[in-house]
């Protein structure tokens, strides 16, 4: 599997996307950091691009790149080789290969103007969300065996995690706002990383006091060592799951 | 003036020359404090000696000057309240009151005055006190140069740093009050003025008034409190170039203001509130040239408040700038500085060419639902806002600041 990894790895680097993917996150960040001086603003600010730029690049870059490789993929599949191996080894890769140019592209700005405890939670965040959105994207990858199709999926994957999803939620809270909604908000939110990723950057910015009661309850889950090992456990099944089933389909796809 | 003068100085020398000084302690004429009271007459000076005095309640029925050497201690023994004054003209200074004791009934105090005039209260220290100083009906007075201390948990269990009732003209100015219920209590108190006062973390507010007509607050600074400044039901309030700073928590304001009418908000710094200032109920208010900055909300305008107006305020790195509840607008907002104003400047005069609408989309959904919050900074949240900004449909139209500036306002110029 090692090698199947190191050769994957080789060929994304060969591509130059990943090298463009992380200058850009670079100077983007340290531009930020040079136009505003307080950390936590330009943590704010970050936030964005995590919370956008980064599960859109994920998908997207994943999914193109699954069937740039579908050749060397039919190829090792000819070996000797457990379908499995083949597959978790594309997957590795591309995970290690896109966290590694974020945690460069944001990490060497952010450590160079201080690291604080929110900045590190913003690092862990954009991981997981880069994590979450390549196992969606392999899933869209094994649904179809059009491209275009699939990329229209990773797409529409990534429409529904960051704006159709808060608008249905929206409504949600809207309709039923007479009733106590602390917990099945939660709840809601838990179904949606994005979302997860980013009401757990929003405690972190004390933004909490101007969320009156419901900020209150969230700061008081989430501040417990139950509520931080529950969401981090949320957001690992939200990379385990979509990525077990799409080894699971493709183990047994007809190529 | 020059025959006042002298007649002052006259008066003084002849006084003077009556006055008796009595030493109190150890080394002293007399050792303790209650004879040594007894002992003297209107006018006297006791000088008390370093040392821990624990006499119980003493009471001060005469015009004296009492004045502590190196903080003499007077213990209140956790029973007891300490002073009680009735009587005119009365300095305290330099002393130190601790223990005072805890009551649901009685307001036990340090220092409680009742029905008098021309008191000073100057450079004392207060530690563990229920009331720090506590007036009744009292005028003229001076509480100067004085530092409370207290460590309550619960509000129950503490009363108010200063607390004035049904007073007039009373100068408070100096004192750093920490860990009260309220810092500075007022209730029908009038024309006093509050000045360079130093409120923190005190359990409910840092400064609290009620029906307390034309007093003046400046360069106060009131941080940290549980509650922040609440003050209602008052006309001719003036505050200028107060700081409220940090009171954040769910149910914090920098500045509370509650049926306040004719006032005038000047020069004022609100940085780290949960809400900058909350208003309901008010009218007629000036707030000009004061300093909104990294607030949740700077202002949260009920839409009970009229003829208010803000001109030449800077707003910057708020979370919301203007909040409000309805959509009838009987408030001003005139030439302010925003640091989300997108606008452009043709002719180059410093003032922006388009209007700048503050209320947010977004701020006024929270305000209607606010669980609704916890979208905040959702990619949904940002579009929605900026269509709004373009075809105004929720959001007051008529709300909105048709001169903003092109640069913040140089505020530090003019205090």
């Amino acid at each position: 599997m090692n090698r199947i990894i190191k050769y994957v790895f080789y060929d994304m680097l060969r591509t130059r996307f990943i090298v463009l993917y992380t200058a850009l996150l670079f100077v983007s960040t340290f531009a930020m950091f040079q136009i505003d001086s307080d950390a936590d603003k330009v943590v704010m600010s970050l936030l964005n691009i995590v919370l956008m730029v980064i599960p859109l690049i994920s998908i997207v870059f994943t999914t193109i790149h699954f069937y740039n490789s579908y050749e060397f993929i039919e190829l090792m599949l000819a070996q000797p080789i457990d379908r499995k191996v083949i597959f978790i080894g594309e997957y590795l890769a591309v995970v290690s290969s896109l966290c590694i140019a974020f945690l460069i592209g944001c990490g060497i700005p952010i450590f160079l103007h201080g690291a604080s405890f929110t900045a590190l939670t913003l690092l862990f965040c954009g991981v997981i969300l880069t994590m979450g959105f390549v196992s969606l994207a392999f899933l869209a990858s094994v649904l179809t065996r059009d491209k275009a199709k699939a990329i229209g999926i990773a797409l529409l994957f990534w429409f529904y995690f960051s704006l159709i999803y808060d608008g249905f939620l929206l409504w949600f809270v809207y309709a039923f706002s007479d009733y106590p909604l602390e917990k099945i908000t939660l709840t809601l939110i838990a179904l949606n990383p994005v979302d997860l990723a980013r009401v757990i950057m929003l405690l972190q910015l004390d933004i909490s006091a101007l969320m009156g009661y419901t900020g209150a309850f969230y700061k008081d889950f989430f501040g417990s060592s139950l509520g931080v090992v529950l969401s981090t456990v949320v957001l690992c099944l939200w990379i385990i799951i979509p990525f077990s089933i799409s080894l699971r389909i493709f183990s047994k796809k007809d190529l | 003036m020059r025959l006042l003068t002298i007649f002052t100085f006259l008066t003084f020398c002849c006084f003077a020359a009556y006055c008796n000084t009595i030493t109190v302690g150890r080394t002293g004429q007399v050792k303790n404090l209650k004879q040594a009271i007894a002992l003297a007459n209107p006018g006297d000076t006791l000088l008390i000696e370093s040392g821990r005095y624990l006499e119980g309640n003493i009471i001060i029925e005469k015009s004296l000057t009492i004045i502590g050497e190196n903080f003499p201690v007077l213990d209140g023994d956790n029973k007891y309240e300490i002073f009680t004054i009735h009587a005119n003209d009365v300095t305290i200074k330099g002393l130190k009151f601790i223990n005072t004791g805890v009551a649901s009934i009685n307001d036990l105090a340090a220092i409680k005055v009742l029905d008098s005039k021309r008191l000073r209260i100057i450079n004392n220290r207060f530690e563990n006190t229920f009331f720090g100083i506590h007036f009744s009906n009292s005028s003229q007075s001076w509480i100067e140069d004085n530092q409370l201390e207290s460590d309550a948990e619960a509000e129950h269990q503490i009363g108010n740093g200063i607390h004035l009732w049904k007073c007039n003209h009373i100068t408070i100015n100096n004192n750093t009050i920490k860990g009260h219920r309220d810092g500075i209590y007022f209730e029908f108190v009038t024309n006093s003025l509050i000045t360079k006062n130093f409120s923190e973390g005190n359990i409910r507010y840092g400064l609290h008034f009620m029906f307390s007509h034309n007093n003046e607050y400046r360069e106060n600074t009131f941080s940290k409190n549980g509650a922040g400044v609440a003050v209602m039901y008052t006309t001719g309030v003036k505050m200028i170039n107060n700081t409220f700073k940090h009171n954040w928590g769910s149910s914090s304001y920098g500045l509370l203001l509650k049926d306040i009418r004719d006032s005038e908000v000047r020069n004022n710094h609100f940085v780290g509130n949960s809400v900058g200032i909350f208003m309901e109920g008010s009218s007629r208010i000036q707030f000009t040239e004061n300093e909104f900055k990294q607030n949740g909300y700077a202002i949260r305008l009920q839409a009970s408040c009229d003829d208010n107006t803000f001109s030449k305020n800077n707003f910057s790195a708020n979370t919301f700038d203007l909040a409000t509840n309805g959509t009838l607008v009987l408030n001003k907002v005139e030439g302010n500085y925003w640091d989300k104003y997108e606008g452009y400047d043709l002719n180059k005069d410093l003032i922006g060419d388009v209007p700048f609408h503050p209320v947010s989309l977004y701020s006024m959904v929270v305000e209607q639902m606010p669980s609704a919050v916890l979208l905040w900074r959702s990619f949904l949240v940002l579009l929605m806002d900026k269509a709004e900004k373009a075809i105004p449909a929720i959001t007051p139209e008529n709300l909105k600041d048709n001169s903003p500036l092109m640069k913040p306002y140089d505020l530090n110029k003019r205090s």
